[in-house]
């Protein structure tokens, strides 16, 4: 019974931790750049959250919504100004630009909100009890696992499916050749911003009401082990990023519960070592060999 | 007959290299036209440009009357310009049937199905093909596709980069009854190439590339007949 708690709370981290790889994955297969700017997407989400229910008094779906459409303007303006102009850049000054915008987000959030932690109140409380109170599962937890499968299903319904989703891929592929299908890369790159922005907003809901505290660097971790969920999944595959945010959840989870608290991130990132040496690609990555 | 490309005077750089050095050229609705000349001539570069992918210092390109040389690619795309890039450049992770439905960007709903059936007439081995992953293709399957893909959007012009570039003989052959074919069903048709002989082939007119500039031009059949042409170009 006890392991069953430890995995469930794994797979509801791991859930948040597949949200947030989500966005990293796609902006990396369209963008081809690393956005390490977006685990602080994820800090604003949670402030911009917390003030609408705290400050404003409104009710926690609006909360959300709201907290999802300043992300999305914000993140659209973080790649018009400062990842566009680099569009024909090395990657390296795209990467270094990144940890810029990274820093400039948490220092903003700090001369804003202050650098003191804030008690987050989480968007829903409570438990359903299972086995007679032996188990017990908080609606957050279950609310983040339904949460990420529903994001899940949606970009695979609209990257199969949609017009624009496959127009999306087709970047992913070559951007010159989507250009001269008439596709707008520029836009479709915003767009991709776009989504992975309302996505981390979610995620910093969600990250907010299990760690009920918030402050400007709460992003940095999750932000940074969500890169490594998608990088393990297989970076720029979807399903990859949710393989690979739940099953890092589960074994940060389990780690935590059997093996040291302290060791658990250290267990973590071993894990993604040796994966990567057996599939340098993740686990759903392709790797891809020139036809020449 | 109606002028429908009208390139004038463009000046291409690669940083400081100076790839395309005052070309001026034509095509006329209804034509054939050619471009030939040797790796590194700068044909493609001059494809890019009238593409947008690339853009020109000076000079103008209008299509259709209008000047299109400071427009995005998309832009020139939905004016009805379409480009069969050099290396195919196919979507290998996407469906056959995908690969045609981007051609059709920049087309409205239900024209779409009626011109995929029109694709899948004329290339029967891509229906067959239409659930497989595009990368699965051969060499010659996969430019059928790229010339079905450019098919798509109803082109006005239709440009063909190398479409010959890595194909065995046979499939060349292929490849050129195909665009004549095109050209018979009334498509106006600006071809590179290398493969010089078969493109002046099928070209009513051609012109010769060297170093970035335009060096000789005429009909097809002038330019194949031609000293000049025959001694660099077909091989004596």
């Amino acid at each position: 019974m006890e392991f069953l708690s430890y995995l469930i709370s794994g797979i509801s981290l791991g859930s948040v931790y597949a949200i947030i790889a989500l966005g990293y994955t796609m902006v990396y297969g369209i963008a081809k750049m690393l956005n390490f700017a977006h685990g602080d997407v994820i800090m604003v989400g949670g402030y911009i959250s917390l003030l609408s229910m705290t400050a404003l008094g409104l009710p926690w779906p609006v909360a959300v919504l709201l907290a999802m459409l300043v992300c999305t303007v914000l993140g659209v303006i973080i790649e018009g100004l400062a990842y566009r102009p680099l569009r024909s850049a090395p990657s390296l000054a795209v990467l270094i630009t990144a940890i810029g915008v990274s820093y400039f987000l948490q220092n903003s959030a700090q001369l804003l909100w202050g650098a003191s932690p804030m008690s987050y109140t989480p968007i829903v409380s409570g438990s359903v009890q299972m086995f007679g109170g032996r188990l017990s599962i908080s609606y957050v937890s279950l609310l983040t696992i339904a949460m990420c499968i529903v994001i899940m299903a949606g970009l695979t319904l609209f990257t199969g499916k949609s017009k624009l989703g496959k127009a999306m891929r087709a970047c992913s592929e070559d951007k010159g050749a989507a250009q001269l299908m008439g596709i707008n890369v520029n836009l479709t790159i915003s767009l991709t911003f776009a989504i992975g922005s309302a996505l981390a907003a979610i995620a910093g809901v969600l990250l907010c009401s299990f760690n009920t505290s918030l402050m400007p660097t709460t992003g940095s971790m999750p932000g940074i082990k969500a890169f490594t969920a998608a990088v393990f999944g297989g970076i720029g595959s979807i399903p990859g990023a949710f393989l690979g945010g739940i099953l890092l959840g589960i074994i940060e989870s389990l780690a935590k519960a059997y093996i040291s608290t302290q060791l658990a991130n250290s267990i973590v990132f071993a894990v993604l070592i040796i994966t990567l040496l057996v599939r340098p690609a993740g686990l759903l990555g392709k790797y891809v060999p020139e036809k020449v | 007959m109606a002028q429908i490309l009208n390139v004038e005077n463009i000046n291409v750089y690669y940083g400081a290299i100076h790839a395309i050095k005052g070309v001026s050229f034509h095509v006329d609705e209804g034509e054939v036209v050619t471009l030939i000349g040797a790796n590194g001539a700068g044909k493609s570069t001059t494809l890019q440009t009238i593409s947008g992918l690339l853009r020109s210092r000076t000079g103008s390109i209008e299509f259709c009357g209008e000047n299109i040389s400071r427009l995005q690619p998309h832009k020139i795309v939905e004016r009805g310009l379409a480009q069969v890039p050099e290396g195919r450049r196919i979507f290998l992770q996407m469906s056959v049937q995908e690969n045609l439905e981007m051609g059709a960007y920049t087309q409205s709903g239900a024209s779409v199905e009626r011109d995929l059936e029109r694709v899948y007439e004329q290339f029967p081995r891509l229906k067959e093909r239409r659930r497989q992953v595009a990368g699965t293709l051969s060499g010659g399957e996969q430019q059928m596709l790229a010339i079905g893909r450019a098919l798509m959007s109803h082109p006005k012009l239709l440009m063909l980069d190398e479409p010959s570039m890595g194909l065995a003989p046979i499939l060349v052959e292929q490849i050129f009854e195909i665009i004549q074919g095109l050209h018979k069903g009334g498509t106006t048709i600006l071809l590179v190439e290398q493969n010089a002989q078969m493109a002046l082939s099928v070209a009513d007119r051609a012109y010769v590339m060297e170093t970035g500039c335009i060096s000789l031009s005429g009909t097809g059949r002038e330019l194949a007949e031609s000293d000049l042409v025959r001694r660099a170009y077909l091989g004596g």
